[in-house]
């Protein structure tokens, strides 16, 4: 079975994968397609919607400088969420070493986690801004922690405790140390969660930074954009900043899916996706 | 370091109760005295809730006893599973998962002070003993399960333990496969020559693997037969047509049987629920 796909040929892979994505790129294409067509048919205004050839155009116009450079833009937001990503995945996986080997430590963090997390986003972005200045992309990056850190503590803390009985019985029989079970047994065993808990954070992290810029700071960052462009009328080039965060927040997803896929070649969810 | 002449193991008095919920205290072996010598393969058979499995993890100190004492050449069972002295194999092979074949065997050498060279030796030292060195390099989730249970055997046997302790470890394979591993595991134990103790609730299993099979019975756990078979080694298909082999069968099936009607309903139903296995 391992033969027969180690044994398959460059071309070949790359036509199997062609024609699994056949079906979505059709549908992608053919949704773009009809979309300008009826723009152009019906002559729907462009601050109700407005072609994907406007757009487009509005991307490239927009691209490299400008009222709104859109390039920029999205690399100091990518800056903040990735900011945030690593305080809050620092801050959770700590919380989740304690959490995981203390009990006293998971009942006295473990309801003000949750307290955390309740928080809608929206009510907390205005004082981080006045707390790290309004200016500073570190306030975006502390709301983006705050979205991140949850789904990664509570994931590396399953990853940690929920090892096999039998398999802790194991080292014990070792005479192994807490020590030694943490290293050989209970990290390994963490990290398809800890990855899992990364692929929701990227997106998380992306909304973070985008909700702290809807509340001020730089004008180049999408979230001002969105907002200036839209109360300019300037539709095109809001949708432009939209599409912009997907593409960001898509190619942020595809990186730490890359990762896995290095780091845990071992596991059911990566095997799984292996065609055959 | 070690009496030459003591017993691998020597259990004397030993009882274990567990306390199920407040006050309600079950006894799960009473009063096991037993005496392993080297190079012994030891079964344990009984119904579920005999406390063989309790028995086995009380010798390989994964439990504490309530009373008595377990010694592993010569000295407390505790003291032998700081030494390392201990193999186990379970029912399920437990490997991890993130480890392929070779790195799963070295996993208990690597809590050693070995170096990388050595390490290697011996785990391909162990592969080829269980004939598993074309498949080095394979992650569990290619091995079909005889071969990762043959794969936690060569784990278990790479620290070179004093003993052996198997706890059911071919009870999830289908027949065909259950009496090739018998086989295999009697080759292994005859070429190392370790001592094995063995818990498993087949009687063909028990008779045709041991030297000596500790018959048990439920609530509480005791022995009630220790039987020999004197069948000769090495032991082969041929050995499960041999006439002395059914007649060991039915002394042991015959042991079970007496254990079985010394206990009352009640305790068959208590059995039968069983927590202790």
């Amino acid at each position: 079975m391992t033969a027969a796909t180690t044994s398959l040929g460059r071309p070949a892979r790359l036509g199997r994968s062609l024609g699994r994505n056949l079906p979505a790129l059709a549908v992608g294409v053919g949704t773009i397609g009809i979309w300008e067509l009826l723009i152009r048919v019906l002559d729907v205004r462009t601050f109700i919607l407005p072609a994907p050839s406007a757009i487009g155009a509005a991307l490239v116009e927009n691209w490299g400088a400008g009222r709104w450079p859109l390039f920029d833009s999205a690399m100091a937001t990518l800056f903040e969420a990735v900011g945030g990503l690593v305080i809050g995945t620092v801050v959770g996986v700590v919380i989740a070493f304690a959490v995981a080997r203390w009990a006293n430590a998971r009942d006295a963090v473990l309801p003000f986690a949750v307290a955390a997390n309740a928080i809608p986003i929206i009510a907390i972005a205005p004082i981080f801004n006045a707390w790290f200045g309004v200016t500073n992309p570190v306030s975006k990056m502390m709301i983006a922690a705050l979205l991140v850190f949850f789904p990664v503590m509570i994931n590396v803390t399953r990853g940690l405790t929920s090892v096999e009985p039998s398999a802790l019985e194991l080292m014990r029989s070792y005479a192994a140390s807490e020590w030694t079970i943490l290293r050989k047994l209970r990290l390994p065993n963490a990290l398809p969660f800890f990855l899992t808990a990364l692929k929701v954070a990227t997106t998380l992290s992306l909304i973070g930074a985008i909700v702290g810029e809807y509340f001020g700071g730089s004008s180049t960052v999408i979230g001002r954009v969105v907002v200036q462009s839209a109360s300019a009328l300037r539709f095109d080039v809001t949708w432009a900043a939209i599409l912009l965060a997907a593409v960001t927040g898509i190619t942020f997803y595809l990186v730490i899916v890359a990762l896995e896929r290095a780091l845990i070649p071992w596991h059911a969810s990566v095997r799984s996706q292996e065609p055959g | 370091m070690t009496d030459a002449n003591a017993p691998v193991v020597r259990i004397t008095g030993l009882h274990k109760q567990f306390s199920t919920g407040e006050e309600v205290v079950t006894t799960a072996l009473s009063g096991i005295d037993l005496s392993i010598e080297q190079g012994e393969f030891v079964s344990l058979i009984g119904p579920s809730g005999c406390g063989k499995s309790t028995l086995l993890r009380l010798i390989g100190d994964l439990t504490a006893p309530t009373a008595g004492s377990v010694e592993v050449n010569g000295k407390p069972s505790h003291a032998a599973r700081m030494g390392r002295e201990y193999g186990m194999v379970f029912q399920a092979p437990v490997l991890f998962e993130w480890r392929n074949v070779e790195e799963n065997v070295k996993l208990p050498l690597e809590l050693l002070d070995m170096s990388r060279a050595q390490r290697d030796e011996r785990a391909k030292e162990m592969l080829a003993l269980v004939e598993l060195s074309d498949f080095a390099r394979h992650h569990p989730y290619q091995l079909s399960g005889g071969m990762q249970q043959r794969v936690a055997i060569a784990r278990a046997l790479a620290l070179q333990p004093a003993i052996l302790l198997m706890d059911e470890p071919f009870g999830a394979l289908d027949e065909m496969t259950r009496e090739r591993m018998n086989s295999e595991v009697l080759r292994i134990w005859q070429q190392t020559g370790t001592t094995v103790v063995f818990v498993t609730h087949s009687i063909p299993e028990a008779v045709f693997l041991s030297t000596r099979v500790v018959v048990m019975s439920a609530r509480p756990g005791r022995i009630t037969r220790v039987v020999d078979v004197p069948l000769p080694q090495p032991r082969d298909d041929e050995t499960r047509e041999d006439p002395r082999y059914f007649q060991v069968v039915t002394e042991v099936r015959e042991a079970l049987r007496a254990g079985e009607g010394s206990g009352s309903a009640s305790e068959a139903r208590l059995a039968a629920e069983g927590g202790i296995g």
